[in-house]
C-alpha cells in the first residue's frame, strides 16, 4: 500500500479480520419465508437499515434472517448476531444482548459470557471509536425490541 | 471582464492558514485536513481575540446602563450589526436582526410573517434541496393553516427544474423559501430569477444563505430579496449567533417572535408596546460577545475580499471535481460544471459505506462529513441512505485535496 497502510493500521483495532470477514460474507442473510418475528430497524443518523426476521419454536429462536445495508461494523455485527442466536432460547438471547451492550460500553463481561460471545468479542474494538458504537449496537437493540414485542 | 478579474489581487493560502490556530493540530498523529466547512468553519485568531478581549475588557449588559462599560458594550454590539449590514449591503443596520442561527431566523419568519399572511388555500413554495430547517417549519405551518406546501424539484444533475415554474409559483403563493447554495449538492440556485417570479405574483422571497454569504459576495438590495438568513459559525464566527435580514417595512409590520426584556418600549400591568427595529425581535439579553466576534469575522472576510474568496473556492472545486472524478469508485452528486456550484462536493463510494470511509480518512487526519447532511429527502432521492461530503473554505489548498484523494484510495486499499 505504498507505505500508506501505516496511517490506517489503528483501524485494525476496530476492523479485526473476523469483522471484515463477516462484513464481506454475512451469515444468515437470506430472507425467511413466513417468519414469526419481522422487524425493520434503522439508524437515522447514518441511514443504516436492517430487516430482522426470526422463526421461533418452543421458546427458542430456530431460524434467523438478517439483511440490510449499512457500514462494515453494523453489517458484521448483524451477521455475528445471526450466527449466535440461532438455536438459542429466548432467555439466552436476552442474556447475550445484555452481554453485548456491556461489552460495547466497556463494562465488565465475565469469562463465562466471553465463551458464549466467542467471535463477537471482536466487536469490542469499536470502543476506541465511540461514534461507531451505535453501528455495532443497531441490530442487537432491534433484536431485543423484536423479542420483547413477540413475548408480549 | 476577465482582464479586470486578473488584476484583482488574491490571497496567499499559507498566510491565511497561519491565522488559524486549530490548523496546527495533529489528528491521530497526522496534520489536520479540515474539509467539513459546510458544517462549520474554523476560527481565525482575530475572531478568538475579539471574544476574549470583550470578556476581559468590555463585558457589560447592553442598552441598559449609563456606566462606561455598558456604553462601550452597546457601541461594540451595534457596530457589529453595522458591519454585518454593510457586508450584505443591507440599506440600514436595523434591518439586521441577531438570532441564534439560520434555523431560528427561518423559524422566526415562519412564526411571524407567514403565520399572519398564510391562510387556507394559499401555498408555500420551497425546493427539494432544502436543509431540514427550511422544510419542517413550513410543513408545520402548512398543516396548521391548511395551506399547500409545494416543491420545486431538482433533476438528477442537481439543478432545479424551472420549466413549469409559473404553475408552481402562482397567484396563491404567499412565500417562496429556498436555499441559495445547496449544502449537499453545492448547486448555486437562480435566486434572482425566482425572486422576480415570486414578486410577480405578490409573494415574498426568503433566502437561506447559510452556504452562500460565507463564500460569495451577497447584496440583498441587488437581489431584492425580502428576507435572508445565515449563521456566523459558517463564516469564521462563533456558534450560537445568526442573522435575519428583512426589508424594513416587512419587519416593521411583523409581530414579535419572542417576548421579554429589550423588545418592549413600555409595559403596564395590562399591556405592552413593542420596541422599534431591530430590538422588537431581540428579546432578552442578546448574545453580545458573539455578535462582536461576528463583526470581527466580517472584518477578516472583507480584508480578503469576497470576490477573491469565491474565486479561490471555485478553483478548489474545479480541481477537486477533476481529481475525484478520476477515481472510478466514486459517484459525485450535484452539477458537473464547477461554475454552477459552490465548494461542496458530496459523493458515494461504490463499495465502502460513508461511515467506514469517514473513519478511515479521520485516521489520516482528514475531516469530512458523512450521513444525510440534514437533507434526508434529497439524499434518499439519489437512492442512497448516506453520502460523504467534502466542503472547502479560505484555508484549504489543492494539496489538501490531493490528501483527500490519496486518503480515499488508501481507505479503499484497506477494505479491498
Amino acid at each position: 500500500m505504498m507505505g500508506g497502510t501505516s496511517g490506517l493500521s489503528d483501524l485494525d483495532e476496530m476492523y479485526e479480520a473476523i469483522i471484515l470477514d463477516h462484513y464481506r460474507s454475512p451469515r444468515n442473510s437470506a430472507p425467511l419465508d413466513d417468519p414469526d418475528v419481522d422487524l425493520e430497524v434503522n439508524n437515522p443518523f447514518c441511514g443504516d437499515e436492517f430487516h430482522i426476521q426470526l422463526k421461533v419454536s418452543q421458546g427458542s429462536v430456530s431460524q434467523v434472517g438478517i439483511n440490510g445495508r449499512g457500514c462494515a461494523i453494523s453489517q458484521a455485527s448483524a451477521s455475528l448476531l445471526a450466527e449466535l442466536v440461532e438455536g438459542k432460547s429466548y432467555a439466552d438471547v436476552k442474556a447475550a444482548v445484555d452481554s453485548v451492550r456491556r461489552l460495547l460500553k466497556g463494562e465488565e463481561v465475565t469469562e463465562e459470557e466471553q465463551d458464549i460471545l466467542g467471535d463477537i468479542e471482536a466487536l469490542g474494538g469499536v470502543r476506541k471509536f465511540p461514534v461507531r458504537i451505535k453501528c455495532a449496537l443497531l441490530s442487537w437493540v432491534g433484536l431485543d425490541d423484536a423479542l420483547t414485542d413477540h413475548l408480549n | 471582464m476577465n482582464d479586470i478579474e486578473n488584476l484583482i489581487p488574491t490571497f496567499d493560502v499559507e498566510d491565511v492558514r497561519a491565522d488559524f490556530p486549530i490548523l496546527n493540530r495533529k489528528i491521530n498523529g497526522m496534520d489536520l485536513v479540515y474539509l467539513d466547512n459546510a458544517a462549520t468553519t474554523q476560527k481565525p485568531r482575530h475572531v478568538i481575540d475579539a471574544l476574549t478581549r470583550y470578556y476581559e475588557e468590555t463585558n457589560a449588559n447592553v442598552h441598559r446602563g449609563v456606566h462606561t462599560l455598558s456604553v462601550e458594550a452597546t457601541d461594540a454590539y451595534e457596530l457589529a450589526r453595522e458591519k454585518v449590514a454593510g457586508f450584505i449591503n443591507a440599506p440600514r443596520p436595523e434591518t439586521v436582526i441577531w438570532t441564534r442561527n439560520t434555523s431560528e431566523s427561518l423559524n422566526l419568519v415562519a412564526a411571524t410573517w407567514a403565520e399572519e399572511h398564510v391562510a387556507k388555500g394559499d401555498n408555500i413554495v420551497i425546493t427539494a434541496m432544502e436543509h431540514h430547517s427550511n422544510i419542517v417549519p413550513w410543513q408545520q405551518l402548512a398543516t396548521k393553516k391548511q395551506a399547500e406546501l409545494r416543491y420545486i424539484v431538482a433533476g438528477k444533475d442537481g439543478v432545479l427544474e424551472l420549466s413549469n415554474i409559473s404553475n408552481i409559483i402562482d397567484s396563491n403563493t404567499k412565500i417562496v423559501s429556498m436555499t441559495h447554495v445547496s449544502n449537499v449538492l453545492g448547486t448555486v440556485n437562480p435566486v434572482d430569477e425566482l425572486t422576480r417570479r415570486a414578486h410577480q405574483v405578490g409573494a415574498v422571497m426568503l433566502i437561506d444563505a447559510a452556504q452562500s454569504v460565507p463564500h460569495m459576495p451577497v447584496d440583498v438590495q441587488a437581489m431584492d430579496v425580502d428576507f435572508l438568513c445565515f449563521s456566523a459559525h459558517k463564516m469564521l464566527g462563533p456558534t450560537g449567533i445568526g442573522v435575519l435580514y428583512g426589508k424594513y417595512d416587512l419587519l416593521n409590520d411583523m409581530s414579535p417572535f419572542m417576548f421579554g426584556g429589550d423588545m418592549i418600549l413600555e409595559v403596564t400591568y395590562e399591556d405592552a408596546k413593542w420596541n422599534d427595529l431591530p430590538y422588537k425581535f431581540e428579546a432578552g439579553t442578546p448574545n453580545i460577545a458573539d455578535a462582536i466576534a461576528t463583526g470581527a469575522a466580517v472584518d477578516y472576510l472583507n480584508n480578503l475580499g469576497m470576490e477573491n474568496i469565491w474565486r479561490h473556492e471555485q478553483e478548489l472545486t474545479a480541481y477537486a471535481l477533476a481529481q475525484m472524478s478520476a477515481l472510478p469508485s466514486l459517484t459525485i452528486i450535484g452539477p458537473k460544471d464547477p461554475t454552477l456550484r459552490g465548494g461542496v462536493i458530496s459523493f458515494m463510494h461504490d463499495s465502502i459505506h460513508p461511515h467506514d470511509l469517514g473513519t478511515g480518512l479521520d485516521q489520516l487526519g482528514i475531516a469530512i462529513r458523512t450521513g444525510h447532511h440534514c437533507a434526508m429527502p434529497l439524499v434518499r432521492s439519489y437512492d442512497v441512505v448516506a453520502a460523504a461530503r467534502a466542503s472547502f473554505y479560505i484555508y484549504n489548498s489543492k494539496h489538501e485535496i490531493d490528501e483527500l484523494v490519496n486518503g480515499i484510495s488508501e481507505t479503499e486499499g484497506y477494505f479491498a
